[in-house]
């Protein structure tokens, strides 16, 4: 008799962990949908077209305060402007159960953006299967005829952001926690690192990377070990706040990326790139609706308003904040390219030429930092 | 020498939460019980103490919280393991399982909001002559040293009473320990409740202390690294301290090789405590290889007084 209640024990708890755990797709869209099937008889009468039914996978949840949670915004903006409930799939693991959610999505939706470079291959093969369906990953670079990819220029923020650090480090010792040593992130480096140079030639920037995009505990520990070595300000790539609270402990200055990170250091940020999608995706379901949609390799800046600086920190100086503005004008505008030569590798090599503007491939694939950079690039 | 005094602080901070569960470990396998629930129990408490925290910004009152929270899934455990004689490892891997899924349920609210949380330190200005340790330990969390203070309370617990050799003898015969009178199950359960509570303070510690603020499995396979852990410090408190501190260390280390910018891939880097741990684990177990084996005989076996052995 006990052992048949401890197997039942064990199964209800088994039961309760399935429940609450894993991919959740949104309740308040799945009851949406059900009434839309309902009412779509009466509705195709009044109404001449049908409004796509719109879907998200997302790598992580939008309480990440991070990549996931800009992506939640632009949700939030698609539905308010069209007047629909889109669906959300959260904590889609990169791998054989993303396909499996996109393929299940792809079944009763129009469009499908998949939100996170490892998508990408799932993505893909979806898209082959059902090429009446629309798919839009983020960050990666295979589009089909049903599938388009976007990026934002996230180093033209980045470049901004690296202004703002040369002129705030006392010690020219300015530290950056990197995730992964892919192009995105390396890039971003690189231009942060020339918009400090830009304002204080001797400006050096130490590099460590934490492997990791999501992990609390080892964004501080790699954080900590920038601190150590004396850095007064330190920027994160990462998905987290846990090295902007590291550095605030300290009192040295903080940047993390993605969104605004003002809360979580009040006394000691400064900024950083923040990623705005919001705008695209309403232009995108626009152009479906419109049926002028066309697959493409979006790659859009400040002018296309998908990549933005957070607001200042309160404790940033206003000479620091004015020379960021003047910046930023001169970048919108078109007359000032980051990327632009002569600009040295770490050696020492010239990598772009006086004059010489790196085009968006080259940017796509970077792999090499610039001189004033301090860490390295592990090999392929 | 300053470099050895970072490292060390750096150790101590890593460690700490390991250090929790892996205390909490020792308790629940010493008594027989086998607990891989440490994972889920740590993220449980690191959610309540979230929760609780923003409600009430009295970090005593969420001290007691993530004991109570941790407490009762302790509390399950025990009743599934020792009453109900189920296997171990099945109900540790479903409070894994569950305490994952429910703590992410519970944490929608109040993911990535920011604690405004400061824990007092301990300042021991008569520890600053001595040249190593004044700077190391002069300056520490509470938790830090309560966490200290455990493992040496522990021990002299264990190898110094006579409730710690009743605590030996349920771990190893249990029968024998019931027909001196020992009560086997109020041993464990005592026990096992006890070791949960400990591991729900290292998800207490993760997020008041390390990082403040709750994100989705946050502590990142750390209960089962606590868990090999258990094995490493060979079921000794002081051990555990150890070892710890040195798993955190070598954790700190890595960052610290990348900006020497040695010519060794991240990845690699990655990988030393872990290599550390095969290699530590290899070299001990070949130098008592010759003696009995040490773990409690009983672990993983549910007692029933009718049962012949």
């Amino acid at each position: 008799m006990k052992k048949v209640l401890g197997i039942f024990m064990i199964l209800l708890l088994f039961m309760l962990a399935a429940c609450s755990q894993g991919t959740t797709k949104t309740s308040e869209s799945a009851k949406t949908e059900e009434k839309s099937e309902e009412t779509t008889g009466e509705a195709t009468e009044t109404e001449e077209k049908e409004l796509p039914k719109v879907a998200f996978v997302y790598i992580g949840v939008p309480g990440d305060g991070g990549w996931t949670y800009e992506h939640d915004q632009a949700r939030k903006l698609v539905d308010e402007t069209f007047g629909i409930t889109s669906t959300t799939v959260e904590n889609v693991p990169e791998g054989p159960d993303a396909e499996r959610v996109i393929e299940e999505l792809a079944q009763d939706h129009d469009i499908i953006f998949t939100t996170s470079f490892g998508y990408m291959d799932p993505t893909f093969n979806v898209a082959q299967k059902y090429p009446e369906v629309l798919f839009m990953h983020a960050t990666g670079y295979k589009t089909a005829e049903n599938m388009g990819t976007y990026q934002g220029r996230g180093y033209q923020p980045a470049y901004l952001a690296g202004i703002a650090a040369g002129m705030l480090s006392l010690n020219n010792k300015i530290g950056y926690v990197g995730a992964f040593p892919l192009p995105e992130v390396i890039y971003t480096i690189n231009a942060f690192t020339l918009g400090a140079q830009s304002v204080n030639p001797d400006a050096e920037v130490s590099v460590v990377w934490s492997n990791t995009w999501f992990d609390p505990t080892t964004e501080r520990q790699a954080a900590v070990s920038l601190l150590d070595q004396g850095v007064d300000v330190l920027a994160n790539y990462q998905d987290s706040p846990a090295g902007i609270q590291a550095a605030a402990e300290r009192g040295v200055w903080g940047m993390g990326n993605d969104s605004d990170m003002n809360e979580y250091a009040p006394e000691t940020y400064v900024t950083n790139p923040i990623l705005n999608w919001g705008p695209y995706y309403v232009d995108v379901v626009q152009s479906v609706i419109d049926e002028t949609w066309k697959s493409e390799a979006v790659f859009y800046g400040f002018k296309e308003g998908m990549v933005e600086l957070a607001p200042f920190g309160k404790n940033v100086p206003q000479e620091v904040q004015d020379a960021v503005e003047a910046k930023k004008k001169e970048i919108v505008d078109g007359t000032f390219d980051i990327f632009k030569g002569p600009i040295y590798d770490q050696a020492g090599n010239i990598k772009i030429n006086d004059g010489e503007t790196l085009a968006d491939p080259d940017i796509l694939s970077m792999n090499w930092f610039v001189k004033g950079v301090k860490g390295t690039i592990p090999a392929e | 020498m300053d470099t050895a005094i970072i490292l060390m602080s750096a150790a101590i901070s890593a460690g700490t939460p390991l250090l929790f569960a892996v205390l909490g470990g020792i308790l629940n396998e010493k008594v027989g019980v086998i607990n891989l629930g440490t994972e889920g129990i740590m993220l449980i408490g690191a959610v309540t103490s979230c929760i609780v925290f923003l409600q009430t910004e009295n970090l005593f009152l969420t001290f007691l919280a993530a004991l109570l929270a941790s407490a009762g899934l302790g509390l399950i455990h025990a009743f599934v393991c020792i009453s109900l004689r189920a296997n171990q490892i099945v109900s540790g891997l479903a409070i894994t399982l569950f305490g994952t899924g429910f703590s992410a349920y519970l944490g929608k609210s109040v993911a990535g909001s920011a604690l405004p949380v400061s824990v007092p330190k301990i300042e021991l200005s008569w520890l600053e002559p001595i040249p190593f340790i004044g700077r190391v330990f002069g300056n520490l969390d509470i938790f830090s040293w309560l966490c200290i203070f455990v493992a040496i309370v522990m021990y002299f617990y264990m190898y110094k009473t006579s409730w710690g050799l009743h605590l030996k003898a349920v771990g190893d015969s249990p029968s024998t320990s019931d027909v001196m009178g020992v009560s086997v199950d109020g041993y464990r359960y005592f026990h096992v409740i006890l070791g949960s509570m400990l591991m729900g303070l290292s998800g207490f510690y993760l997020i008041m202390v390390y990082s403040p603020n709750w994100i989705e499995g946050m502590t990142a396979g750390r209960g089962w690294i606590a868990i090999a852990l258990i094995i490493f410090a060979r079921w000794n408190p002081l051990y555990a301290l150890a070892c710890a501190y040195f798993f955190g260390g070598l954790d700190a280390l890595g960052f610290r090789f990348q900006l020497l910018e040695v010519a060794i891939p991240s990845y690699f880097l990655k990988m030393i405590p872990y290599i550390a741990t095969i290699i530590v684990l290899m070299f001990v177990g070949w130098k008592n290889r010759h003696k009995p084996p040490i773990e409690p005989k009983a672990l993983g076996v549910p007692y029933f007084r009718e049962q012949r052995f």
